[in-house]
Formats: C-alpha cells, sequence, structure tokens
C-alpha cells in the first residue's frame, strides 16, 4: 500500500533525523566539549569553518541525507495535516502534487548547493 | 418495603441539570435549558432524563434501550466526556451540575440524539465478519474453524465493541476529518484481521491502510478512555500499523487461516451439564446428545 509505504519512510526519516540532529547539535552548540576531548577547533560558525566542513565529503552526504529526510518528514506531516481538514479528494491529490513536486525542486537545488560548495575551494 | 429499600428511595440532594435542546425543524438555536431533578442512590443520568421526561418536560428526546451498558444507545457527552448515560450515576460525577449534551462530532437528529449514519457507514467499509476463501464452507458449514484459547485471546476485547460510538465523539482526528475512518471502524477492521479463523485483510486494506486510515492516528488515546466495555482501539490502531509494518519489509510468518476442526470421536457429556441446543452447523457426525 502506498500510504504504509510514505509512512515507513516518515518513521524511518525521523530516525536519521534525530541521529543527524545529533552531529549538527554537537558539532554547532557542543564544540567546546569536542575541543576538550580533542575533536575539532575554532569557532565552528566561522565561515573559513563552514566551507572546511563543507569540503568534506562525509559533511556533504551528511548534509544531503539531512536534507532529504527532513524535506520528506516535514512535508509528510503538512500533507497529514491538509489531509485532516476535510478537504475534497481532488484538492487532497492537488495538495499532495504540489508539495512533491516542491520537496523534489528544494532538495535538487539543496543538492546542487552542497556539492557545489564541496567542488569549490574556499572564498 | 423494607428499610434498605425506603433508604435506597430517599432523596440524597437535588442536582440541576443543564440539557442541550435542538430540534433541527424548528427555528431555535442549540441551547441549554435547566432541570432540578432530586436525586436517590443508585440513579444514573439516564434515569435523571426520564425523571425530566416523566415530571417537567415530556418533549426532551433521547436514544436509549437496554439500561445496563449493553446496547450501547445512549451515547452522551456528559459533564465533558462521551459517556453512557445508563453507566454512570449521578452521585459518582461528584458534582451538583449535570451538563448533558448530544455526542460530538455526529449531526444531531434532536436534543440527546445524534445521527450515527456515518459511525455505521464506516463501520461496514472494513467488512466486519469473517471473510474466507472456502466460500463453500461458509455457506454450508461442516464443522467449526479450529482456533486456540492465545488465538481467541488476541483478539477478543475488540470484539466486545458494542457500537455506541464514544470513541468517535472523543477522537480529535474524526473531529476535523469527516473522511477519517475512525477508531471503532479501525478497531473492528483490526478485530477481523486478527481472527485466525479470517482470510479477508486483503480486502479490508483499501480501508485500514488508506490515506484515511491508521496512519492519520495522533494516539491521544481518548477512545481507549472512554470505552465503556474497556476496549482499546488505540491499541488496535498501533497493531495494525505494526502488522502492516512487518508485512512491508518482509518480516514475520504469512498466518495460514484456521481449518475445519475433524469433528471429536468418542465422547462422553458430562452428567451435570445439560444438553446443547440443536446443531445448526450441519451434521458434523458427532456422537447424538443422550
Amino acid at each position: 500500500m502506498r500510504e504504509s509505504r510514505l509512512w515507513f519512510w516518515h518513521i524511518l526519516s525521523a530516525v536519521v533525523i534525530l541521529v543527524l540532529l545529533g552531529l549538527h547539535m554537537g558539532t554547532m552548540h557542543l564544540s567546546e566539549l569536542l575541543h576538550m576531548i580533542g575533536i575539532g577547533s575554532g569557532d565552528p560558525v566561522q565561515s573559513e569553518q563552514v566551507f572546511h566542513r563543507s569540503q568534506q565529503a562525509v559533511y556533504m552526504i551528511i548534509y544531503i541525507l539531512l536534507l532529504g529526510t527532513g524535506l520528506f518528514h516535514g512535508l509528510y506531516g503538512l500533507r497529514s495535516i491538509f489531509f485532516e481538514l476535510s478537504l475534497s479528494r481532488t484538492l487532497e491529490k492537488l495538495i499532495g502534487g504540489v508539495l512533491a513536486v516542491a520537496g523534489i525542486a528544494l532538495f535538487v537545488y539543496g543538492t546542487y548547493v552542497a556539492v557545489l560548495l564541496f567542488q569549490t575551494s574556499g572564498v | 418495603m423494607n428499610k434498605s429499600a425506603t433508604q435506597d428511595k430517599a432523596i440524597l440532594k437535588t442536582v440541576k441539570f443543564e440539557i442541550l435542546r435542538y430540534n433541527p425543524a424548528g427555528k431555535e438555536s442549540p441551547h441549554l435549558e435547566n432541570y432540578s431533578v432530586p436525586i436517590t442512590k443508585g440513579m444514573t443520568v439516564l434515569d435523571g432524563l426520564t425523571w425530566i421526561k416523566e415530571h417537567l418536560d415530556s418533549s426532551l428526546s433521547w436514544r436509549s434501550s437496554c439500561r445496563m451498558g449493553i446496547c450501547g444507545s445512549c451515547g452522551m457527552f456528559i459533564n465533558g466526556l462521551p459517556r453512557l448515560a445508563c453507566n454512570n450515576q449521578i452521585v459518582h460525577l461528584h458534582s451538583d451540575r449535570v451538563v448533558v449534551k448530544p455526542l460530538p462530532n455526529y449531526d444531531i437528529i434532536r436534543d440527546l440524539v445524534p445521527d450515527l449514519e456515518s459511525l455505521f457507514n464506516k463501520h461496514r467499509s472494513v467488512k466486519p465478519y469473517l471473510i474466507r476463501q472456502d466460500a463453500s464452507e461458509q455457506d454450508k458449514p461442516t464443522g467449526e474453524f479450529f482456533q486456540s484459547e492465545q488465538e481467541l485471546l488476541n483478539y477478543i476485547q475488540f470484539a466486545y465493541c458494542i457500537k455506541c460510538g464514544l470513541c468517535m465523539a472523543a477522537c480529535p482526528t474524526v473531529a476535523t476529518s469527516e473522511e477519517y475512518a475512525g477508531p471503532q471502524s479501525l478497531t473492528a477492521g483490526w478485530r477481523y484481521i486478527s481472527d485466525t479463523r479470517d482470510e479477508g485483510a486483503s480486502e479490508r486494506q483499501d480501508v485500514l491502510y488508506s490515506s484515511h486510515g491508521v496512519y492519520r492516528c495522533h494516539f491521544a488515546g481518548a477512545c481507549s478512555q472512554v470505552c465503556p466495555k474497556g476496549v482499546d482501539p488505540a491499541l488496535a490502531i498501533q497493531m495494525a500499523k505494526r502488522d502492516a509494518f512487518m508485512k512491508g519489509f518482509g518480516f514475520g510468518k504469512a498466518r495460514k487461516a484456521s481449518s475445519v476442526m475433524s469433528p471429536v470421536q468418542d465422547w462422553t457429556p458430562r452428567g451435570d451439564i445439560p444438553n446443547a441446543p440443536e446443531k445448526t452447523a450441519g451434521n458434523t457426525g458427532s456422537k447424538s446428545e443422550p
């Protein structure tokens, strides 16, 4: 069933987001703690640090994965909210289609930026 | 009348009933009307309504039948919760004010009478009956389908549903989505899918796993909280989700429907048990009654 598959991915994306957001929180907000145990250096929000991370393949993959799972999880949740508003079937299909197209477009654009940053040698 | 009976009839206190009155055919909009009701020991909300109808206002309308929490007719919104009027004693509400309204999430036919058409339509949509591939066995049964005690326990609580509709009235998703199948029908669907005698899961999944099926449940649990029969619809919905997940990822073994039991041979009836009623499921070849 299509709805079952969408829901499985919704749940699985939530698990992936939890892990990836944990990495994000660790990198961005617990940097001093990480420095104490010898991981990373400098202020993580400085532009050279941001570019440095972006030029590492592992970070590029993490960014693309977080973008994909975050978009899917969020847009499926938004679709669920619309589906609980007693809309007509036609409008439901239209909303589903618009959200799918928007999600794919944002994913392609975000992936393009992540790959571009990965290939750039800095500013 | 003995002393105990006299004490039972003693008026404990007077309680104010605030009842929502509405006649869609009339011009008045829904409004609350007040009635003072002297209550006695053991008096239920339904008894209170009956007292009002007999003594104060004969035009008051509601639906009820068995008076003992079996038929599920008298579901009402009593002091902020969907409850059966016959199943709740006034003193147990711990209030001198009893506010009675028709069940939410249904149209009102009149006063406290909800239109349960949507409930029954959704109930029908999940095909709430045993579906077998061997249709001939259903038409002309030759015996009983085998089912172990554990297999029975897996679904029996869901079979206690009396279709009172309280769970649908309590559900926050039903409140916003008319299309949502709702806890009652989803539970009924799961009750038959989890019955080992059934082979109709594929015929029910279009409703259970549709975009308005189990995945719209927010797991608020209000349905389970208000069920007067102790059914846990929220559990049934979660089990249906888990089943879809397991099947979707190929976990677990596919269930084989139970087969027709061979007739029990060479049994001797106990003398202290009355004779069984006449058989309705054909002649199984078992020993005739003494």
